[in-house]
């Protein structure tokens, strides 16, 4: 039963994630953001053709009824860097779809709750963010299009020493820029 | 050559906001099991100043949990000639003196400490300083007095480094030990992580997230010139300094998992110590330079380790509760500190190694980032208080306990300066 309650708040999550994640993950705005890319987002430089291209196309990663590409999260358990097999499919969909979009370039944020030291979070977002990298290249991507990045618990999504902050802590994000 | 040394624009670097006013709130918790009684009379001169020199003193030794001030319940000698030592039999210890502000600004002062059981003058001092020098010189007399009466250094004229975080916006501050004269080193809209004082206290090497991902500067305190020491793919992150200066260790994950190599303070000489594919953090000097301890969860879980600088096998250090992070060497080097998890609540604690005997010095539950006072008698720490981001310190006892309350902000990642000489 609590299993269930679990994994109901968790696909809510999903959707709540899904639907807002262009401005969650979009990146903080810098001064003369024109000329200074993040170091981040190796994509940045032909985004905008890619971007236009893809929507003339119709990319499927737009697609909000796609259920497993409109989805970027994948979330973890306490302390654990393994991709979870219910957001298997989801890595899976992403690393198949870059495998098709040779332009393509994402880079995969990883993210932890506030438990334990600064720097220890900071090298198991990093373990996050790798795990979820290689099982992308497994699916399809080239390693090349996949940039890792890890936060630790410097950029918690939700606040509060509680359970239901930390589950939306614990994850990794596929960003696949603007 | 991204490993050189490169200055940078000062643009993200924010002058000097000097504050004098108390930026901190103080509560202290606790005393030490034989406080020394002493007077401090105010100051011959001291009301026409902006700052209480005896006020400033009273404030260091109470909060060092050692002393019990005693009011002078209005005696008020400033001259040797004028103490009467039977007038004094309530405490041990008698601190009088007085400030003259000069025409060129500068203010003399000058103190004279007493031992009322022995009815000796112990020392006295006189010094000339600009005005807004008062409360650097009552920290001094402090220190002077806190080291006749304890026979340890004082530590109430180092400084403390922390991240006051308010909004996105996250402030590397310097400040006294008690929290006042707060300096703004660097401003930035992304997260500052881990500053690290080398050992001269002239330079800080912190993390910062504003090249999109964590990299490691070093700033001179002085100058305010700052240099990239590692940005490398990845994070470069957990800077700590060697006890010479010469070298810090940091912590890559170029070549995939966090791991620590050693690098000069220019960038320059970088070489891997640690070759495990578990997450190797929070490198450590040993006083003497010879050891590293770090937390690694190479066993299947967060503990600490010990290795030796140069390479060779890690020895597992702690063994007690679900976890253990953040390890810090004490100055004499035969204990260190760390933040211990017991699976629901992270608290201070220190693990002598010879006993192998773990000490637990808080009970609050989210405190973080400890570190030790130069003298090795106070652990400084990040802990809450209402839902804030605090200071703390908590002697290394664990009898005396100190809130730091900051008026505005969370106050994460506090570091303990060196001695300054």
């Amino acid at each position: 039963m609590k299993k269930l309650i679990m994994s109901v708040l968790l696909v809510n999550l999903l959707a709540a994630c899904a639907s807002e994640k262009p401005k969650e993950v979009a990146p903080e705005p810098t001064a003369a953001s024109s000329t200074a890319a993040p170091a981040a987002e190796p994509a940045a430089a032909n985004e905008a053709a890619v971007t236009t291209a893809a929507a003339a196309a119709g990319d499927e990663l737009n697609d909000s009824n796609n259920a497993l590409l409109s989805k970027r999260s994948a979330y973890f358990p306490f302390d654990v860097d393994a991709v979870q097999a219910a957001d298997k499919p989801m890595v899976q969909a992403h690393g198949e779809y870059l495998g098709k979009n040779a332009a393509r370039k994402v880079t995969v944020e990883g993210n932890c709750d506030e438990r334990g030291s600064s720097e220890y979070n900071l090298g198991l977002g990093n373990r996050r963010a790798n795990n979820v990298k290689k099982m992308l290249v497994l699916s399809g991507a080239k390693a090349a299009q996949v940039g890792t990045v890890s936060f630790g618990e410097e950029k918690p999504k939700a606040t509060g020493h509680n359970e239901a902050a930390w589950s939306q802590n614990r994850r990794a994000d596929l960003n696949y820029g603007k | 050559m991204t490993m050189f040394m490169r200055y940078l624009a000062a643009f993200v670097l924010m002058c000097a906001a000097y504050s004098a006013q108390a930026t901190l709130n103080i509560e202290i918790i606790g005393a030490g099991e034989h406080q020394i009684p002493i007077s401090i009379v105010p100051f011959a001169g001291e009301s026409q100043l902006a700052q209480s020199i005896s006020g400033v003193i009273i404030n260091d030794l109470k909060r060092s949990g050692l002393f019990r001030t005693v009011d002078p319940a209005g005696k008020a000698p400033h001259e040797p000639k004028d103490v009467i030592f039977t007038d004094w039999s309530g405490v041990d210890a008698l601190v009088i003196g007085s400030v003259v502000q000069g025409a060129d600004g500068r203010v003399q002062v000058q103190f004279r400490l007493f031992d009322t059981l022995k009815q000796i003058e112990l020392t006295g001092q006189a010094v000339s300083a600009k005005s807004d020098q008062l409360r650097a010189i009552a920290h001094r007399i402090a220190d002077m007095i806190y080291e006749k009466f304890t026979g340890d250094a004082g530590v109430f004229s180092t400084r403390i480094a922390y991240i006051n975080r308010e909004g996105k916006t996250n402030r590397l501050v310097v400040a006294d030990s008690d929290g006042y004269g707060e300096q703004t080193v660097l401003s930035l809209n992304e997260s500052i992580m881990s500053p690290a004082w080398s050992p001269d206290g002239s330079h800080l090497a912190y993390v910062t997230f504003e090249q999109g991902h964590a990299v490691t500067y070093v700033q001179s305190l002085l100058m305010r010139q700052r240099a990239v020491l590692a940005a490398f793919p990845g994070s470069n992150s957990a800077p700590a300094w060697s006890p010479d200066g010469k070298q810090l260790a940091i912590v890559l994950t170029r070549d995939g998992s966090s791991q620590i190599y050693l690098v000069r303070p220019d960038g320059s000489g970088l070489r891997r110590v640690t070759f495990s594919d578990a997450i190797d953090t929070e490198p450590n000097f040993s006083p003497d330079g010879q050891y590293l301890l770090f937390t690694s969860d190479r066993g299947g879980s967060a503990q600490i380790y010990r290795m030796p600088v140069e390479g060779g096998d890690a020895e597992r250090l702690t063994f007690e509760g679900t976890n253990n992070f953040s390890p810090r060497y004490s100055p004499d080097g035969k204990s260190f500190v760390f933040m211990h998890s017991n699976g629901k609540q992270f608290l201070i604690a220190t693990q002598d190694f010879e006993t192998r005997q773990m000490q637990i010095l808080t009970d609050v539950g989210w405190e973080k980032k400890p570190s030790y006072a130069p003298n090795g008698k106070l652990v400084l720490f990040a802990t809450e208080s209402q839902g804030r981001g605090i200071l703390a310190t908590v002697s290394s006892d664990g009898r005396v306990k100190q809130k730091m309350i900051p008026q505005r902000g969370d106050i994460r990642e506090p570091t303990w300066g060196p001695f300054l000489k």
